[in-house]
């Protein structure tokens, strides 16, 4: 077999060939994912394979009751959590495989492209590796919650004897007023947290991006209108706004997402709107009006793609942010109402009791922390990868 | 620079018209009303009609809208329903609270944040500037409610029970013995008052200023004039001060106009959770006690004051770097 040198080239640039895997090596990972890549020599990743696979068996063998209990009878979330142990357990197990096989074959030698480029450098940053890491982890224990968790985030328990005990073996985290378990009631959480924190970015991005593009594309009195508005929204703090909403419109999870969403938007209108008005006079653009093509179409084809890099950025340090915000708003009494658990109506319950029992307010805090932190990491990194220009 | 900043009030006449239009309109779109509040079946029904005619309730949404414009524009802010005082009295108590808390906070932010992002930029690369730099995200990630209430904890209510030689008040402005201390301890008294909500604000917030400077330093030192001040022999603390720092801190400045908000939004959970009587603690007890025209006086205030601070940063911007040129 022939290897074009510029092929072997690209090959040596991506940390090399590796040697192809012996048929124990395959015949092994069939059995233990992960075992494979440790007997063809690859022990790093090969460790992780097998760290991520024992743990989900781990996991499927400690919450056996529970998902035996799942089948006579369990709840959506119950049957979500199990479809994600399973896809999970799946996943791990094709990769390996896939990835052991595509040892010692010849390296793509596609060109590369924005995104490859910008993959390998992040891959590189182990900083916004170890965010994504968190990220993965974090998304994980929300829809897998009911397998973790080790008692009822909601149920109280007799008060005189389970209320406000402190950390030790039997609650880990310890208990709040009412005996609830304070480590459940995290799990739980994270529920809330990531997903408004996701839907409510994936709005306002949305909406900042089109707004902005209409913007700057179209200019004049379209430009003017849009930006005289973006700079109304950005006049007011926007936790004011946020609660001035939430507390006349009746708190809930949908007006919570909603507001979110509709208020973040003029930080992706303005960045996507100065990279709009020097792309619509590129050669590119004035080709496919030449072409005929509509306003539209060269919009969402042609200009929208191009600021996508600066958006991503926004998008990901904006989830932290809306995190933050709705672990406020809930603090305020004005997000997820008790007794539903949230990270922010957790931090609020335990200030009733701050000296005697701090552990109510401290740990969930420390996992919004942790949370956002993750997400700024992850978001650093993508702007370094993708974007050096917006590197500060 | 008097035209330009003439111009710039000018054009923030639209934008307050504007916030103010939202506003109103937010808090008359919303299900019920401040009669709302009185409502109980021990009040009849025409009596609860008397008192929406008296508050003006009854009247269509566009006529309450332009006699409120009116009025406010006149230097009329009506009574508060809820504490049953003129609203300009007592947004007149806790403007100054307010303007006290962020304005020590911003100076400090930005005090800590520049020094802590220089020293950084210097000593790239060192363990210093990595333990700096994960502290600094750490505190940036970090909700500012949080944070208060832990600052609360340790050095107020254990700092308290451990008996530490110094142990902070956990709330409000003053103590409960203020008026009987003499001048020398009310200053004291309220310095040390000032530290825990000052610091909540301060460590939230310098974190992010500290990110950008470091970023800007870096950029500047790479620049060919900085090789040029090397290599004619200035000392290394010349050339970062003199020539370095000044350049860097141009865009820094910019970061003034756009932490105004955030600082504003920070000191409404500072406020709550320290019991400190400001406009954040004013205007979040309004908005549930459905107390429009405080609502409405309150927010039209903080963006007024946003406003200024833009402008502000703006002016400053051109003062520092001579390049920039509004006419």
């Amino acid at each position: 077999m022939t290897e074009r040198p510029e092929a072997s080239g690209l090959a040596r640039a991506r940390g090399g060939r590796r040697e192809e895997a012996s048929g124990l090596a395959r015949a092994l990972t069939l059995v233990l994912p992960g075992a494979g890549h440790m007997a063809a020599g690859a022990a790093v990743r090969g460790g992780w394979l097998l760290f991520g696979w024992l743990t989900l068996v781990a996991l499927a063998v400690v919450a056996r009751g529970r998902i035996a209990a799942t089948f006579s009878g369990g709840t959506m979330e119950d049957w979500v959590a199990l479809a994600t142990l399973v896809a999970m357990l799946v996943l791990v197990w094709v990769w390996a495989l896939r990835d052991l096989l595509a040892m010692g074959r010849p390296a793509d030698d596609r060109g590369d492209s924005q995104w490859s480029i910008a993959s390998r450098r992040l891959r590189g940053n182990g900083l916004a590796m170890t965010g994504l890491g968190l990220v993965v982890v974090f998304y994980l224990i929300a829809l897998l919650a009911p397998f973790l968790a080790p008692y009822d985030p909601i149920a109280q328990q007799d008060i005189a004897t389970t209320g406000y005990l402190p950390p030790g073996a039997d609650y880990w985290l310890g208990t709040d007023q009412f005996g609830r378990d304070v480590l459940s009631r995290i799990l739980y959480g994270a529920r809330i947290s990531l997903a408004i924190g996701f839907v409510a970015t994936a709005i306002s991005v949305t909406l900042g991006t089109l707004l902005g593009a209409l913007a700057g594309y179209f200019g004049g009195k379209v430009d003017t209108a849009v930006m005289r508005f973006t700079d109304m929204v950005l006049a007011f703090p926007r936790l004011v706004l946020l609660i001035l909403i939430v507390a006349l419109f009746s708190p809930g999870i949908a007006v919570i997402i909603l507001v979110l969403g509709l208020t973040q938007w003029p930080g992706t209108t303005r960045i996507v709107r100065g990279d709009v008005l020097s792309l619509r006079e590129r050669e590119f653009v004035q080709a496919a009006r030449a072409l005929g093509l509509g306003r539209a179409r060269i919009i969402l084809r042609h200009i929208v793609p191009n600021v996508l890099a600066p958006v991503i950025v926004t998008a990901t340090l904006g989830i932290g942010n809306t995190i933050v915000l709705e672990a406020g708003l809930s603090f305020l009494g004005l997000g997820i109402q008790a007794p539903t658990p949230s990270w922010g109506n957790m931090v609020a319950a335990g200030r009733d009791n701050l000296l005697g029992a701090w552990w109510v307010t401290t740990f969930p805090g420390l996992v919004i922390v942790l949370v956002v932190l993750a997400f700024n990491l992850v978001g650093d990194g993508l702007r370094d990868a993708l974007d050096p220009r917006l590197r500060s | 620079m008097g035209a330009y900043v003439l111009r710039r009030l000018l054009g923030a006449i639209p934008l307050l018209l504007g916030v103010a239009t939202l506003i109103f309109f937010i808090l008359n779109l919303a299900p019920g009303d401040p009669a709302s509040l009185y409502l109980n079946p021990n009040i009849p029904a025409d009596v609860l009609a008397q008192l929406r005619t008296n508050l003006g309730l009854d009247q269509p949404v566009y006529i309450r809208y332009l006699k409120w414009m009116v009025a406010f524009f006149t230097g009329d802010w009506g009574y508060s329903f809820a504490h049953s005082r003129p609203v300009a009295d007592i947004l007149l108590e806790a403007l100054p609270n307010t303007l006290m808390l962020t304005g020590v906070a911003l100076v400090l932010v930005f005090f800590f944040g520049v020094i802590i992002g220089v020293y950084q930029a210097v000593r790239q690369h060192t363990v210093t500037d990595g333990a700096l730099s994960v502290a600094s995200l750490f505190f940036y990630s970090m909700p500012s409610f949080w944070l208060a209430l832990m600052l609360m904890l340790v050095f107020a209510l254990k700092a308290h029970e451990w008996g530490w030689p110094i142990a902070l008040p956990p709330t409000g402005i003053t103590s409960v013995d203020y008026d009987f201390m003499s001048a020398g301890e009310q200053l004291r008294d309220r310095l040390a008052h000032l530290v825990l909500p000052v610091a909540t604000l301060t460590l939230a917030l310098a974190a992010g200023v500290a990110r950008y400077t470091r970023g800007q330093m870096l950029e500047v030192v790479r620049q060919d004039y900085i090789r040029t001040a090397r290599a004619k022999g200035l000392s290394g603390r010349t050339v970062i001060m003199k020539h370095g720092l000044r350049n860097s801190l141009i865009p820094v400045i910019t970061l003034l106009g756009l932490y105004i908000p955030f600082l504003f939004s920070g000191a409404v959970f500072v406020e709550m959770i320290f019991a400190w009587p400001g406009m954040g603690r004013v205007i979040v007890e309004a908005i549930f006690q459905r107390d429009y025209p405080l609502v409405m006086a309150t927010s039209f205030l903080f963006a007024v004051m946003v406003v200024i601070g833009n402008l502000l940063a703006d002016v400053l911007y051109a003062v520092a770097d001579p390049r920039i040129r509004y006419d």
